[in-house]
């Protein structure tokens, strides 16, 4: 029988773990503009990389400690009790267990070496501390959110990352366009969240709603409930009722047949209650995780600064609904609905993030779609079941894409904030260090046997063939199908970036005479001849592929600005082409104000040449780099009848619902097969975007573009578009809400507000009768009185003469009345 | 004491003598004499106590108001003003004094007319072990208030008597 | 002629209305002490005669208590005269009225 409550393992010291990196944050956010002042960068990043440092050791410490006990025991931290409603219990407490415990290092993991990039990265940026504060902030926002023992610390965590995620993608928010992107992934995450929440309520109500058919606690007896039993109150799950919001609480009620039975065959609106709470909570993790439709804050999240996209963006944040869905697996294995809905999802987000990754020429963005593409994956894994490798895939996308992501910032940083794939190219010469983990980490990414991706995308894309929880026709083979071509275009783009932007000759913003041999030499597929625009050149002359090619060419490069040298440079873009020209529109679409900004492309006068950047941003790219390659070694297929390390860590956490996990039963054969048409696909993809790209030599884009039929044209213009999906919300939700919102402003101003005018108009006729009715009788009334009591008071005051004598007068009198009525009443 | 006789005439004698004290007190022009008669009245009213038996209170109105109150008063008059010049009666309360003639003389009728009970004399007997006994017995909490009542007193009339000192300090 | 209590509360009225014609018609402060030490006498007087007749020893001993109380009473009232007299060179009762309303 399976385990479903871990053994609880008491480890005082896990609340360390979220709470270092909190402390330095709230260091850095209060005093650390004045120690910025004060003692220089130094004081700032070393409490700042030092806190998570300490996390990342205890979570080690922990990992290992973990790692000794027996299978099914979890360290737990049990801080107070937070929230005692009613009969419902929310304690803030810790758990680790195998899932969260890997979850927590790898987080803890990258987030340090992310700290430690930012150093370099960040060196110039007059707000140090607060990038450092939001940061750590960041890293105790996650931590919590891996390691809350139940769903509301779960959502404490999910919100803080949100918010982390807004103020990091704002970061600098004096440019209207990164503020309006990290708006876009807040407005967007709280979509998400908002589905969660819901999810979790209903799950609850649900819960709550069914009496149990016996204590759980005994019923599945022996020594697990037994040894929690003697682990004492605090971690151990309410016996009879649906009341605890601990994660193997909810799993421990589940295993009650009645409940199981209730959440499952009840019905709402002709969906299965469970269903209904899985797709809720799928809701919250396509937003928190960027997958179809909430996405579309991903990409424009690369507003950020690059350690925050590595950060957030791939190796940590976004995973957050990955690793939600493995931790209530065992929702999700009761509804097959939702599994399908989720590995479908998960599919068809990887083909589509991936054909648009295609064709996009800011190196940023391109990983952004790869991610996006990525987290399909993901999803896909944990749709059909196969939450380990989901995890697994987590684990390695977060070393590799931090890696490309860390690799780009520093090209970034190298060719000076250029982020435009064709204002790159051979890099590898001057930034060797760079190039080479890019490569490896490309290489893991794309799926080259014996990196570490290929161990984890081919688990997925077997286990998604193999799968026999799949509802659709064919089952998991059209996932797989999806998901092939979806890693043939990763592969392909993947390359296709590392080749644009490392090999051939470098072509950046370099002013003055190097420039215009290299650019002139029109070799660059989708930019040579369009680039030339001059004063020169005629206005009439653009074809439609410059045009179409203008607004990338300015994507992600920061606002227009005329270079000082204007008239003699080939860089010079928009103010000198035609004033109405398609260039001109285009490249004004969506974007913020013609601010010069400091370091604006083309505004330096004098040559400059790529730099290799810092050790600290050097070492740690080796560092991702030797993971990207090695990091997958934990988890070697079964195929190769090698031991699969990270498979038996992870098997306990999912034990208790692997039986609901089904294969459709395919052969050794058909996945030997597979497995080598997984090498032919990134191989495929690899000569592909060499043959295209390398050196930028191959005149075949270019030429597609430029002459190519119809057809081509159009798939270009949808696909470098984002297949409009952008413009189709913003004509959809946002227009749809800004109208919606001047209907409800004209109802309200026209209709609700005339009727609080009449009614205020009725009101104050009556006031205005009650204030004369008050004015005149009752106040006449009280001005009685009171006048009354005055007179009355100025008479009786003579009485008060001060003269003893005439009180005793007074009181002698009055003896005598009394005498003379004593004697009255006698007589 | 046997005849009743006797026994009148020597009330009488005694409430003659107390009244008429009373009198040249209330109607003296002379605030001197009305301090004599002051003395005189309570003399009276001891002669009384001892009339009706009440040996100990007639010591003590001896005591206390003849050989204290009586002297502090004339002590008074003589540090206060002149000897005769304040004596005379408030004009402005004529009327008062009407009054106050009129509620004795209603009392008096009062007392004619509702032929009050002559009572039963209790036995002749030493009353100031009985009162010792008494103050110390049932009315010991009483004894105990008024000591510090006296304490008190003395203490507030030396405090007053003293006056304030110029420069403000009492 | 006997002599019982009704005489002796003639004698007991007749001093308290001359005290209060004393309280009420004295100009002189220390003349009205006098009637109130008569109205004083007057109430004692009764006391011990309702304990003679019929009444018991509570009487006296309150008499008793009376004699104590009008003597601090005295005491404090002449002390009180003679700052009064200290503080308007007179002991004109009617002349004290500072603390009238």
């Amino acid at each position: 029988m399976h385990e479903a409550a871990p053994v609880l393992q008491d480890f005082p010291l896990l609340f360390l773990v979220p709470l270092l990196p909190l402390i330095g944050a709230v260091w850095n956010g209060l005093a650390g503009s004045a120690i910025q002042r004060r003692f220089g960068r130094a004081a700032i990043h070393v409490p700042a990389v030092l806190l998570p440092a300490g996390s990342f050791a205890i979570s080690l410490w922990a990992f290992l400690a973990l790692a000794g006990q027996p299978h099914g025991t979890a360290l737990y931290n049990h801080l107070w009790t937070w929230l005692p409603v009613g009969t419902l219990q929310a304690d803030a407490a810790f758990l680790m267990d195998r899932l969260s415990g890997v979850m927590a290092l790898t987080v803890a993991f990258v987030g340090t070496l992310i700290h430690v990039y930012s150093i370099g990265y960040m060196r110039d940026d007059p707000h140090y501390w607060r990038f450092f504060s939001y940061l750590n902030l960041f890293m105790f926002a996650m931590l919590t959110l891996v390691l809350g023992d139940n769903f509301l610390l779960m959502f404490v965590g999910w919100e803080g990352v949100g918010l982390c995620s807004y103020l990091l993608i704002a970061f600098w928010w004096r440019d209207r366009e990164k503020a309006a992107a990290g708006m876009k992934a807040f407005v967007v995450n709280r979509i998400g969240d908002f589905g969660f929440i819901l999810g979790v309520f209903l799950l609850f109500w649900g819960l709550m709603t069914t009496p149990a058919s016996r204590p759980v606690a005994a019923a599945h007896g022996g020594k697990a409930a037994a040894a929690q039993h003697e682990e004492g109150g605090a971690g151990t799950c309410s016996a009879t009722g649906g009341t605890s919001v601990t994660f193997r609480c909810v799993e421990q009620l589940l295993q009650d047949p009645v409940k199981r039975d209730r959440l499952v065959n009840h019905d709402i609106a002709g969906v299965g209650l469970i269903t209904l709470v899985c797709l809720l909570l799928f809701v919250g993790a396509t937003g928190k995780s960027a997958q179809i439709p909430l996405y579309v804050w991903l990409p424009d999240a690369m507003a950020g600064p690059t350690p925050v996209s590595a950060l957030i963006h791939a190796a940590t944040m976004v995973t957050a609904g990955v690793y939600m869905v493995a931790r209530t697996h065992f929702l999700y294995t009761l509804s097959p609905v939702a599994m399908t809905v989720v590995a479908t999802v998960g599919a068809l987000t990887a083909l589509f993030a991936a054909t648009i990754g295609l064709f996009q020429y800011d190196i940023k963005k391109v990983l952004a779609y790869s991610t996006v593409s990525q987290l399909g994956f993901m999803f896909l894994a944990v749709g059909v079941g196969a939450y380990w490798v989901g995890i697994f895939h987590l684990m390695t996308h977060a070393f590799f894409k931090a890696c490309l992501f860390l690799g780009s910032g520093s090209v970034i940083l190298g060719c000076h904030h250029e982020q435009d794939m064709r204002k790159m190219g051979g890099l590898r010469k001057l930034m060797p260090i760079t190039a080479v983990t890019y490569f490896l980490a490309t290489a893991a990414i794309a799926g080259f046997p014996f990196f570490s991706g290929f161990f984890s995308k081919d688990e997925i894309l077997w286990k998604a063939f193999d799968s026999g929880n799949i509802l659709l026709p064919g089952g998991g083979m059209i996932l797989w199908a999806i998901a092939a071509v979806a890693a043939l275009g990763t592969s392909f783009y993947m390359f296709r970036s590392y080749y644009m932007t490392f090999s051939g000759e470098y072509r950046g913003a370099a002013g003055g005479a190097g420039g215009p041999a290299l650019q002139a030499a029109g070799t660059d597929p989708a930019h040579g001849p369009h680039d030339a625009h001059g004063p020169h050149d005629a206005p009439g002359a653009l074809d439609a592929p410059g045009a179409l090619d203008a607004p990338g060419s300015n994507v992600g490069r920061g606002p227009l600005t005329p270079p000082p040298d204007a008239p003699g440079s080939l860089d010079a873009h928009g103010p000198h082409d035609a004033p109405g020209s398609l260039d001109a529109l285009g490249s004004n679409v969506g974007r913020g104000p013609l601010t010069p900004p400091p370091d604006a492309p083309g505004g330096h006068g004098h040559a400059h040449v790529p730099h290799e950047s810092p050790w600290s941003m050097t070492g740690v790219l080796a560092a991702l780099g030797f993971l990207a390659v090695a990091g997958g070694y934990v988890g070697l297929p079964h195929l190769w009848h090698l031991p699969n390390a990270f498979e038996a860590w992870m098997e306990p956490v999912f034990a208790g619902t692997a039986e609901r996990v089904t294969s459709a039963g395919f052969g050794h054969g058909v996945e030997w097969g597979l497995m080598g048409f997984s090498i032919v696909i990134a191989f495929g993809g690899f000569f592909a975007a060499r043959w295209l790209y390398k050196d930028a030599a191959n005149p075949v884009p270019a030429r597609l573009l430029a002459s190519g039929s119809r057809l081509v044209q159009g798939v270009h213009r949808v696909v470098f578009h984002k297949y409009y999906v952008d413009e189709a919300y913003d004509a959809t939700f946002v227009k749809g809400s800004l109208g919606l919102s001047r209907a409800l402003a004209f109802w309200d101003t026209r209709v609700v507000d005339g009727l609080v005018n009449l009614a205020g108009t009725i009101g104050c006729a009556f006031s205005f009768l009650q204030g004369a009715i008050d004015r005149v009788f009752v106040d006449g009334m009280v001005e009685l009185v009171g006048r009354a009591v005055q007179d009355a008071g100025a008479r009786i005051r003579r009485i008060q003469t001060g003269r003893i004598q005439a009180y005793v007068q007074g009181l002698a009198l009055g003896a005598l009345a009394l005498v003379a009525l004593a004697y009255l009443l006698a007589w | 004491m046997t005849d009743p006789v006797v026994h009148a005439a020597v009330f009488y004698v005694l409430a003659a003598f107390t009244v008429v004290g009373a009198g040249i007190v209330a109607l003296s022009g002379n605030i001197v004499h009305s301090a004599f008669a002051l003395f005189a009245t309570l003399f009276g009213v001891a002669g009384l106590y001892a009339y009706l038996s009440a040996d100990l209170l007639a010591v003590v109105q001896m005591l206390v108001y003849v050989g204290g109150i009586s002297v502090l008063v004339l002590f008074a008059v003589m540090l206060t003003s002149g000897l005769s010049d304040t004596g005379h009666t408030n004009p402005a309360f004529r009327l008062a004094g009407g009054i106050a003639v009129l509620l004795a003389v209603t009392a008096g009728a009062f007392v004619a007319a509702s032929a009050v009970p002559t009572g039963v004399e209790s036995a002749v007997a030493p009353t100031t072990g009985a009162i010792g006994d008494a103050l110390l017995g049932p009315f010991v909490l009483p004894f105990e208030v008024v000591s510090v009542v006296l304490l008190a007193a003395l203490l507030g009339a030396v405090t007053m008597a003293r006056g304030w000192k110029k420069g403000g300090a009492r | 002629m006997t002599i019982g209590l009704p005489q002796f509360l003639v004698v007991s009225g007749a001093l308290l209305a001359l005290g209060l014609y004393a309280i009420v018609t004295r100009k002189n402060a220390v003349a009205m002490l006098m009637g109130v030490e008569l109205v004083l006498n007057a109430g004692l007087l009764n006391l011990v005669a309702f304990s003679r007749y019929g009444g018991g020893l509570d009487g006296q001993v309150f008499a008793l208590f009376g004699i104590v109380l009008a003597a601090a009473e005295a005491v404090v009232a002449l002390a009180i005269v003679l700052q009064v007299f200290r503080a308007q060179r007179s002991v004109d009762a009617a002349k004290a009225s500072q603390l009238k309303e």
